[in-house]
């Protein structure tokens, strides 16, 4: 039963899986950042494949194109581009690794034991992934964890300036010092 | 989906991506040809009669030009960022519809690539992904100005992409749909720059801003950057940025066109859908001389203000926009 | 509707082939004598002093910061523009006050010198 949008699926999750390790093994920050964008956008077709435009498109905008340039301006900025050649902390890698292999047997179980349970999971309709169905339930069912959402970016917002911005007040009104004294 | 239609849409892909690039060969010619007369000069009259042939000759001088790569650069990124530029600004057009449908050779032809339930959002997500192609050329370069450019064009491109997307939300309420069929079809009555010209004038401003065109080409300003991000690139390299400035151009004309001005719609266009495209060229083309005006016109403007003008102006504007759209929208409709 | 997301798939790759033909193309066609010269970098004829990839004015950090937090506003504002004339009153409102949240965030920014470039 090897349908050609399973063909797809398969080849876009091959190249999910390929970007990610490559994201994990390049010594370039530079180059990692970029493997990850390649990521977050073949998560995107997947999205797009299994029937949910609205949200790949989401993730394209969202993680594709605003927090990995935010990623990728923080790499430019700091000039941290090359990755010392050595790793700093060598013993972590093999803890990371026991952690990977668990991780990987807990899947592997779960595939295993659970695989009846795909069954259960209902076809949604058609028009589910519609930006109008996405509006109607986000703004009635789920209006609270909407507004929630806002006070977190609100709170997010007040974080991100007090923290890049400590000592930038002085300095602000330093220059507004010197632009007074120039008049 | 038969072999039939797979074949009708590659060659439909085709032809658009042929109509892009002939298209950025004409606005060349068209920008150096207005700038002309603006200036009270005669502008290309060598190659072909009125120099129609001018955009040819560059291209072939292009194709010959020695492509220089520093030494220092990052020779892989540098290789891949006039591709990552250049793509965003074709697709990007994939969703603009230029008429409803036609019948040629027997079948029913419809006049659109693509028709998706949420184009404006397309719209957003290609926006937001075609500055990759620009930060990275200018870090790649490993030169001062084309970082300094690069930089900044990425900082300015994301400070009026919110006013951008707010500025495309209004006429998402005003039709109920992020089709753009869909938006084009419901200004049958009334093109939406009547109802909201602010709206418009936001669009037009940020997309300026977001193709860093002048007044708002900090990016490049030649004076203290050189050329901006594309310093050092030469030959095809060069052309590929410098295309994908000019198709840009086409598709921010395109779009605006589309959102706010009746896209293909005119006087008898409902009887003789033929006459869809030729509408949206005129309005392209129309666009596309204010776009060149305005770069004749109005001086470069300071990076500070430039930012400023766009996080509290624009922006503010844009959000006051929808809002004051939003609560009308209630007190007419009920 | 998948129908016309494989017509944007297409679109997509024949894209690609322009920009990789022009530069296969070219690389054929164009004439290669490098020297030292000339792939050093440009400025202005003067050696550059000092490296490139250096620390940077933390301004465009904070811009793409605040950014990024109204980027996600805007892609809620979407699913509601279009779901606006099926929507009840209670569904605009709490839009109203989610967008006032959110101008409080641009006001605070705005309060604190972040979206001033110094």
């Amino acid at each position: 039963m090897l349908t050609t949008g399973t063909i797809i699926f398969g080849v876009f999750a091959l190249v999910v899986i390929a970007s990610a390790l490559g994201m994990l093994l390049s010594r370039n920050a530079i180059y990692a950042a970029l493997f990850l964008v390649l990521n977050f956008a073949t998560v995107a077709v997947l999205y797009l494949i299994l029937g949910a435009p609205f949200i790949a498109l989401v993730q394209i905008t969202v993680y594709a194109g605003s927090i990995m340039v935010l990623f990728l301006f923080v790499i430019m900025l700091l000039g941290a581009e090359k990755l010392p050649a050595g790793e700093p902390l060598g013993h972590h890698r093999w803890i990371a690794l026991l952690f990977g292999l668990v991780f990987l047997a807990e899947l592997a179980l779960f595939l295993v034991y659970r695989a009846g349970m795909r069954a259960a999971v209902n076809t949604p309709p058609l028009e589910f992934g519609s930006p109008a169905a996405v509006g109607m339930s986000l703004f009635q069912k789920y209006a609270l964890p909407f507004e929630i959402t806002g006070f977190i970016l609100v709170v997010a917002t007040v974080g991100a300036i007090l923290l890049t911005r400590g000592e930038g007040f002085k300095g602000r009104k330093r220059t507004l010092e010197i632009q007074s004294q120039d008049k | 989906m038969d072999g039939a239609m797979i074949l009708e849409w590659v060659i439909k892909s085709i032809f658009l991506i042929l109509v892009m690039t002939g298209g950025f060969a004409y606005v060349t010619l068209y920008e150096r040809k207005v700038l002309a007369r603006i200036q009270v000069r005669i502008g290309p009259n060598r190659a072909g009669p009125f120099g129609v042939l001018q955009p040819v000759a560059d291209g072939i001088k292009l194709i010959f030009k020695e492509e220089l790569v520093p030494a220092k650069a990052d020779k892989l990124i540098f290789t891949l960022a006039p591709v990552l530029t250049v793509i965003p600004a074709l697709i990007i057009t994939a969703v603009v519809p230029w008429g409803t449908e036609v019948t040629l050779f027997g079948r029913t032809i419809k006049l659109y690539l693509a028709d998706i339930n949420i184009a404006v959002l397309y719209l957003m997500a290609v926006t937001s992904i075609s500055i990759y192609g620009i930060a990275l050329a200018g870090w790649s370069s490993n030169n001062k100005y084309a970082t300094l450019g690069g930089l900044r064009a990425t900082a300015q491109m994301i400070s009026y992409e919110l006013a951008l997307g707010f500025a495309m939300i209004v006429p998402v309420m005003m039709a109920g749909s992020m089709s753009l069929v869909d938006i084009v079809e419901s200004q049958k009555p009334v093109w939406f720059v009547f109802v909201q010209p602010l709206a418009f004038l936001i669009y037009f401003i940020a997309a300026l801003a977001e193709i860093n065109r002048s007044p708002f080409d900090m990016p490049e300003a030649e004076q203290e950057l050189t050329a901006g991000y594309h310093t050092e690139y030469s030959g095809m390299k060069f052309a590929l940025f410098f295309m994908a400035e000019y198709i840009k151009m086409i598709a921010i004309s395109m779009i605006g066109s589309s959102l706010f001005l009746g896209g293909y719609r005119g006087p008898f266009v409902d009887q003789l859908p033929a006459l869809g495209p030729l509408y949206l060229f005129i309005k392209v083309a129309i666009v596309l001389f204010v776009i060149i005006w305005i770069r004749a016109t109005l001086p470069r403007i300071r990076y500070d203000r430039l930012m400023q003008f766009g996080w509290k102006v624009l922006f503010p504007l844009a959000l006051l926009n929808v809002f004051v759209t939003g609560v009308v929208l209630i007190l007419v409709g009920g | 509707m998948l129908n016309d997301w494989s017509y944007v798939a297409i679109f997509t790759v024949i894209s690609m082939f322009l920009p990789a033909a022009a530069i296969a193309i070219a690389s054929f066609l164009a004439p290669k004598k490098p020297n030292p010269i000339k792939n050093s970098i440009y400025e202005c004829g003067v050696e550059t002093v000092g490296a490139t990839w250096v620390q940077f004015k933390v301004q465009y950090y904070i811009y793409t910061l605040v950014f990024l937090l109204f980027d996600v506003e805007i892609i809620f504002l979407y699913p509601w523009a279009v779901a606006y004339n099926q929507l009840p009153l209670f569904a605009v409102v709490e839009v109203i006050i989610f967008i006032l949240i959110l101008l409080g965030g641009l006001l605070y920014a705005w309060r604190k010198g972040a979206l001033e470039w110094v």
